[in-house]
């Protein structure tokens, strides 16, 4: 009787999730049909025809769409992944800040993860690029012997450029993912029980070093789903570049969209885009998982 | 010789009007041992918690090894004390995600700044004295409760330590189990160590100490030697106590 029921379930289920799907299939035909398009990719490999602001690769506006859309990606990977390191390193200094001793330290991190949390995320790229860099004069105050230099521009690193579009992406996804790992952080810390803490202190152990040598170790189990979930967030959250004008894959997108009239061929690629983008970050989070978990050989 | 622990009318007050400790002085000598006694809540563990710095006290001073803290809980002073006195806790507090000689070695190589290799003949040397040297590669988790006891004290000693503290060292272990962890300390007693011992055993207190003080409500009751206190406490309340122990 049970097994019955849950076979009738199951197959409800499935039932209703075919027939949406087919509902989708034929609406997506319909639609190609009216515009006369066509489905299909051979339009990748006609040449773009659009300038880049910035590019990894050598690119110019005779290369293929293909190409160009390959640029955005790296563009993307670029951004995403110093944000996420960057985001890391700051997240993890306001999460010891947070749970640590000084009482003003802990004050100030509570007052930085909540204004950064209540605000929206586009709000601050937008604060970063036009307060933060757009508002620097062309030639700016700080210019230290050709070594780095920093102007509405950008800034240049001794023979690096990134322009105040990478810039402005990189330091509000980076602020804005921060508040949210700093409080992962700071759940891990607080999973590791108080006789840990008395134990490292009472053997004379500094507290920065208790807490990176018998604390993090314990938190880490805790912290790493949390980290990666935050990681995908901010992948996602990394198309709102656009609002920058930076050439982020989904810019380009856009930008193909708007041109050839490819909306679905586009939506597809760049839904296999971001898939491969998240599936390199869930991959990479899972193989640190595992080496840590192999790591601790008890538990 | 100068006391190893003096301390003056410690008073402490977690939540106010309920004192923890309430004007507590004792004095313990070099090569002494003194047991801790006193019903749940007593304040046990927070006064020898103050002294090696884990707990605050609102009131009076505290002289460890010449080392004088007050109220104001100056951490320099805290970390040196810390660098000479040991602790041994209920729960044991070993380092799971650490060999039992990672967890020996980590405060002589990261505190004092000894050599790897000298740090792990002398942890062996412990563990050994603790009769537990074919456990150094295991982690805590693969240990009986006894063994991981044995493991704490080793590393209380690691930092040869002038004062070692004890709270409730047996009280989570199994009935078994206990005479192991109290041997050993039997054994530290009698090669000189100074300790302060929290602990509801009875026969170590009757054998090993020197003095045994009896708190209630953060109050000290009374300090005697341990004939005195077993067979003939000078307070109702010491006698009420004992009465209620010897019923389990
Ligand atoms: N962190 C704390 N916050 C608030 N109150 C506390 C804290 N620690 C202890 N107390 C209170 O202080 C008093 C003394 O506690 P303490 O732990 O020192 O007693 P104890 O004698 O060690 O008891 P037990 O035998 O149960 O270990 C108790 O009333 C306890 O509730
Ligand atoms: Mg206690």
């Amino acid at each position: 009787m049970k097994i019955n029921q849950k076979i009738f379930l199951q197959l409800g289920i499935s039932f209703i999730f075919f027939g949406l799907i087919g509902i989708l299939i034929n609406n997506l035909t319909i639609n190609l049909i009216r515009t006369g398009l066509g489905f299909n990719f051979s339009w990748l490999f006609k040449p773009a025809s659009f300038a880049l602001a910035e590019y990894p690769l050598p690119y110019t506006s005779s290369d293929s769409y293909a190409w160009a859309l390959f640029i955005g990606w790296l563009n993307s990977l670029k951004v995403v992944i110093s944000s996420l390191i960057l985001a890391t390193l700051l997240g993890t200094l306001i999460g010891f800040a947070r749970t640590g001793k000084n009482s003003l330290l802990r004050l100030i991190s509570a007052g930085y993860i909540t204004i950064i949390r209540q605000t929206p995320l586009l709000l601050q790229l937008m604060f970063w690029y036009f307060v933060g860099f757009l508002g620097l004069k062309d030639n700016m105050f700080i210019q230290i012997k050709n070594i780095f230099n920093i102007s509405n521009q950008g800034i240049e690193f001794s023979g690096l450029t990134f322009s105040s579009e990478f810039l402005a992406l990189l330091l509000g996804l980076s602020i804005f993912t921060s508040a949210y790992i700093a409080e992962v952080i700071r759940g891990g810390i607080l999973s590791v029980s108080q006789g840990q803490w008395e134990a490292f202190r009472s053997l004379g152990l500094a507290e920065r070093k208790g807490l990176i040598r018998i604390i993090l170790p314990q938190a880490l189990p805790a912290i790493i789903p949390g980290l990666t979930s935050q990681y995908l967030n901010l992948a996602k959250n990394s198309t709102l570049a656009i609002a920058v004008g930076y050439s982020d894959i989904y810019a380009i997108n856009d930008t193909i969209i708007n041109q050839t009239g490819r909306a679905i061929e586009c939506f597809i690629i760049l839904l296999v885009s971001f898939l491969l983008l998240n599936l390199l970050i869930t991959n990479t989070m899972e193989i640190i998982n595992k080496l840590i978990l192999k790591s601790r050989k008890y538990s | 010789m100068d006391p190893i622990v003096v301390a003056k009318n410690l008073t402490k007050s977690y939540t106010k009007g309920l004192r923890a400790l309430d004007n507590v002085s004792l004095t313990v000598d070099q090569g002494k041992v003194l047991v801790v006694m006193g019903p749940s809540g007593s304040g046990k563990s927070t006064l020898i918690r103050t002294f090696n710095g884990l707990e605050t006290f609102d009131k009076g001073e505290l002289n460890i090894l010449g080392i004088k803290v007050d109220s104001t809980h100056d951490e320099r002073k805290i970390q040196k004390i810390r660098r000479r006195v040991g602790m041994v806790f209920q729960q044991f507090n070993l380092f799971p995600h650490l060999s039992i000689l990672e967890n020996i070695t980590l405060a002589p190589v990261h505190v004092q700044k000894r050599r790897q290799i000298e740090a792990e003949k002398y942890g062996m040397y412990l563990l050994n004295q603790m009769g537990i040297d074919s456990h150094a590669k295991k982690y805590p988790s693969q240990l009986s409760g006894g063994e991981q006891q044995r493991v704490a004290i080793a590393r209380a000693l690691a930092l040869k330590p002038e004062l070692l503290l004890f709270d409730e060292p047996t009280s989570a272990l199994d009935p078994e189990r206990i005479n192991e962890v109290l041997d050993a300390m039997r054994n530290l007693a009698e090669q000189g160590m100074t300790m302060v011992v929290v602990t509801h055993e009875i026969g170590f207190a009757k054998d090993v100490s020197d003095q045994v003080l009896f708190m209630d409500s953060g109050k000290v009751i009374e300090t005697s030697p341990p004939n005195i206190f077993f067979s003939n406490a000078r307070h109702e309340r010491s006698r009420k106590f004992l009465n209620q122990l010897d019923t389990y």
